[in-house]
């Protein structure tokens, strides 16, 4: 059987991190990837890259439901089915993962987003949290992955203006961001039109706007591992396409091209991994098989460290086919795999502005927009208002399609055909704008991950089935921030405003897209009762199991999860490299 | 850049009169009747089904048309080729369902955990069009492209609001996959035989495949003012 110090599953963000510190380290690196290769230079090349159907509607880049899919219910007594269509999320496939179709939005984290049970019981008391929601700690605090998300920045060429710079203020960026020990690598995108008329609004109202952080770059790029990026364009083909310009950071433009002169890696595609094997004490990976999906060979392979970065729920998926940990059950409230399952609450709204007004949908960068962090995460008083939670609300055009505009056109006792529905999509297509309540999601004991008992995936093993509906304080979250974009619209000049916020007794519903920021599941705390995962995202039942992903989340953040993810990565990576290669075992002792 | 020969880049692209077509002028300030006409002699060539019979591509040719009318707005669904982008994408591996997890038992559920039946688009359309022309003959006596268009709306809107059941099919299940794929067909790039002219992104105000926006992305409001490329280089 062949060997490797360290095999890797996944070629996104998460895999590509730990492949690149893992071989620096100077371990032999086998990465596994299910999809196939992906290049820039072949299909990411102009023009047939820039092509609506091709792209985001067929979905060339995203995962194959045909081979595994998942099932999805909204409560414990339905019976769950299978998500047959991509619709709600959209995970990806092939090397690079979601990373090389993402949009580039990219957070650091609330301070308070990581002791968020420990932050609400400080300001409201312990009874404030409802019950049934599992609240829970990260157990890493923001000063100690501080190190680690200006690293990732460095790498991903992040666009962006600070606040503050080592206590000091030095830019208008986030007033509500938390201190960095450096600036971003490259200034902030430019504000498109539809950005700055949100911007002028929300100063007018008394917020506090700011330039999204962007890994879109603003200028040419070279990073950390001697990658280069050539300046964004705002294309508009950018969430849910490669870039044509190397211009959105990817593992495939960012990280791989100088991993894959390492002679310590290798990269298998069209590998998808069955399970990771355990020796008889079920607290050692002894390696991993996987399927050749071409020659439908399966392949077992030996390693002495096994990483799952196949993405949060795929991660989930994996632990449960391996028999890693104890599976969780909501009845008894036992066992951590499948607890603390997440998402986001997210809504868009629309606002026309007056007919001599265009906002040119078309132009955008995924990264690039104007936000504003007044009701986010603990940044404003929640006593009165009785839920947890928050969202960032935003102006983040990124390339509205004309296909994506006409099919979301009408609706909601508009007409969705005919002669007045075009006549509306016309005008919704030239002179409105989009802005999103992006918001945090919380946990519940009776929402999960679970093996499903009846749908198997083309290999014959058990489908993940998704337990998952939204939940009165999430629901009354999203309202009121929601809420808050009506004077902001005012302050916009708009002709017309639709608010678009979930509803009491409203389902999670599959068939439209919401986003792929899923969480969750495997979680890491400083407990093994309540999380998968030590504070290092390492396995407490098998040690030489890391598991990197969004998984990892306790609970549902406002800002999208992929900043969060690498500084994770990074993090756990430092501490394998400096202390677990030394003595393999536990990085916690309890 | 365009690809310099566009023909052989993308071999699916319909050869087209070029001509009046061909000029952004035309289609800023030309009028409509002109874009009409101009559009309607595109639209004259025949193409021949290949999936669907004749039958049943005149039917998709006329519900395409209701969702997607002729009118002051610009060219309804007929003149932009939309049946034939459907006739063609049933061809391709999305007619085939190939990304569809199409794996039993198939079981009905709530209409929020999404579609459930076990077609996939090419059964969806063979079937739905055949159980909506006999349910056209049965309402009315005649097939449902031979109907008057106001005939033809109301069976639609049946469709769309769930009240008539298409043999296997929910009839809400066959117009929803009709009306997306009509869409796609009026604003894909023209390479897949719908869009023609590139009516549909003149209509809407999109420039196709310029993909670069380096100096308007702000103009204060501005119109962007220049007209759509597609991918295999044809200009309006
Ligand atoms: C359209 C879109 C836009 C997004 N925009 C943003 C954004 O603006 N900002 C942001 O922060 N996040 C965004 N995200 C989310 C972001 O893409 C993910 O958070 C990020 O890519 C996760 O990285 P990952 O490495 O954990 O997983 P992935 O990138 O999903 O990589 C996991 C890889 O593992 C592979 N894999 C899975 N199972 C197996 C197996 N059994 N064997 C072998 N390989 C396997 C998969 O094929 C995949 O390639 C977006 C996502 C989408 C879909
Ligand atoms: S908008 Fe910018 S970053 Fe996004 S795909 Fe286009 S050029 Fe690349």
């Amino acid at each position: 059987m062949k060997h490797a110090d360290a095999i890797v599953i996944g070629a996104g963000w998460a895999g590509s991190i730990l492949a690149k510190e893992l071989t620096e380290a100077g371990l032999s690196v086998i990465m596994l990837e299910r999809g196939p290769e992906r290049s820039t230079a072949i299909e990411g090349a102009y023009p047939d890259s820039v092509d609506e159907l091709r792209g985001a509607i067929r979905k060339r880049l995203f995962q194959n439901l045909s081979q595994s899919t998942l099932t999805i219910r909204n409560t414990i007594d339905q019976t769950a089915l299978p998500y047959r269509q991509l619709a709600a999320f959209l995970p990806g496939e092939g090397v690079g993962g979601a990373g090389l179709h993402w949009s580039g939005c990219h957070f650091r984290v609330s301070p308070d987003d990581l002791r968020l049970r420990s932050a609400v019981i400080e300001k409201y008391g312990e009874k404030f949290i409802p019950e049934g929601m599992n609240l829970q700690d990260y157990g890493v605090s923001y000063a100690e992955l501080e190190p680690f998300f200006d690293k990732a920045e460095k790498v991903f060429g992040t666009s962006g203006v600070a606040y503050t710079i080592n206590g000091k203020v030095t830019g208008n960026g986030n007033v509500f961001a938390a201190d960095r020990s450096s600036d971003f690598p490259l200034p902030p995108m430019q504000d498109t039109f539809s950005a700055q008329t949100f911007r002028n609004a929300c100063s007018e109202a008394g917020y506090h706007p700011y330039a999204m952080p962007a890994a879109n770059a603003s200028r040419p790029y070279t990073n950390t591992y001697g990658c280069q990026m050539g300046p964004c364009n705002f294309c508009g083909y950018c969430s849910g396409y490669d870039c044509y310009l190397y211009s959105k950071a990817s593992p495939n433009v960012n990280i791989l091209p100088a991993l894959r002169q390492d002679p310590n890696f290798t990269l298998i595609a069209n590998a998808h991994v069955l399970r990771v094997d355990l020796d008889s004490t079920k607290t050692k990976a002894t390696g991993v098989t996987y399927l050749e999906t071409l020659t439908k060979k399966e392949v077992s392979l030996s390693a002495d460290l096994v990483i799952l970065s196949a993405f949060q729920f795929h991660n989930v998926h994996l632990m449960l086919l391996s028999k890693i940990g104890t599976p969780y059950d909501p009845v008894s409230n036992t066992g951590t795999i499948g607890r603390n399952f997440v998402y986001q609450t997210i809504s868009s709204s629309r606002v026309w502005l007056p007919p001599s007004k265009y906002t040119n949908q078309f132009i955008g960068a995924g990264g690039a927009g104007v936000a504003i962090d007044d009701f986010n995460c603990t940044n404003f008083d929640h006593g009165p208002l009785g839920f947890i939670g928050g969202s960032p609300v935003w102006v983040n055009q990124a390339g509205m399609k004309p296909i994506a505009a006409a099919g979301g056109a009408g609706g909601g006792g508009a007409p969705r055909w005919g002669s007045a529905y075009k006549t509306d999509l016309v005008e919704t297509y030239k002179h409105s704008l989009g802005i999103d309540a992006h918001g945090s999601n919380m946990a519940y004991r009776d929402v999960y991950l679970d093996l499903d008992p009846t749908w198997k995936d083309a290999y014959g093993q058990p489908l993940l089935r998704m337990t998952f509906t939204w939940k009165d304080n999430d629901i009354r979250m999203n309202q009121y921030v929601v809420s808050k974009i009506a004077p902001i619209a005012k302050a916009m000049g708009a002709t017309k405003t639709h608010l678009v916020h979930l509803n009491q007794g409203q389902p999670f519903d599959t068939r439209h897209y919401q986003t792929t920021h899923l969480g969750g599941g495997a979680v890491m705390g400083e407990d093994p009762k309540t999380s998968a995962l030590n504070r290092y995202l390492q396995s407490w039942d098998v040690s030489n199991v890391f598991v990197i992903g969004s998984n990892a989340f306790p609970q549902g953040m406002g800002y999208n999860p992929t900043g969060a993810v690498a500084a994770l990565a990074y993090w756990a990576a430092h501490h394998i490299r400096t202390t677990y290669l030394k003595s393999p075992g536990p990085l916690v002792k309890l | 850049m365009p690809s310099p020969d566009p023909d052989l880049h993308n071999p699916l692209r319909r050869s087209f009169v070029k001509g009046l077509l061909g000029t952004t002028s035309f289609w800023m300030l030309g009028g409509h009747a002109l874009w009409s006409q101009a559009l309607a002699a595109e639209a004259a060539r025949t193409y021949s089904p290949t999936f669907l019979t004749a039958d049943e591509y005149r039917f998709l040719d006329a519900a395409c048309e209701r969702i997607l009318p002729d009118d002051h707005n610009g060219p309804g669904a007929h003149k932009l080729g939309v049946a034939e982008f459907i006739d063609r994408q049933l061809q391709t591996p999305y007619g085939h369902g190939d990304n569809w997890y199409m794996s039993g038992p198939f079981v009905e559920g709530p209409a929020n955990l999404g579609y459930q039946l076990p077609f996939v688009p090419r059964d969806l359309y063979r079937k739905g069009i055949t159980a909506a022309d006999a349910y056209s003959k049965q309402q009315h006596g005649k097939l449902f492209a031979d109907l008057p268009t106001d005939a033809q709306d109301a069976i639609l809107t049946a469709l769309e609001g769930g009240s008539v059941k298409l043999g296997e099919i929910p009839g809400r299940v066959f117009f929803e996959q009709l009306r997306t794929n009509t869409l796609e067909g009026a604003f894909a790039d023209p390479i897949y035989g719908g869009n023609r002219g590139m009516g549909g992104w003149l209509m809407v105000g999109f420039p196709g495949a310029r993909a670069d926006f380096m100096d308007w992305v702000n103009q204060d409001g501005a119109a962007y003012p220049i007209g759509p490329v597609s991918i295999s280089g044809e200009t309006a």
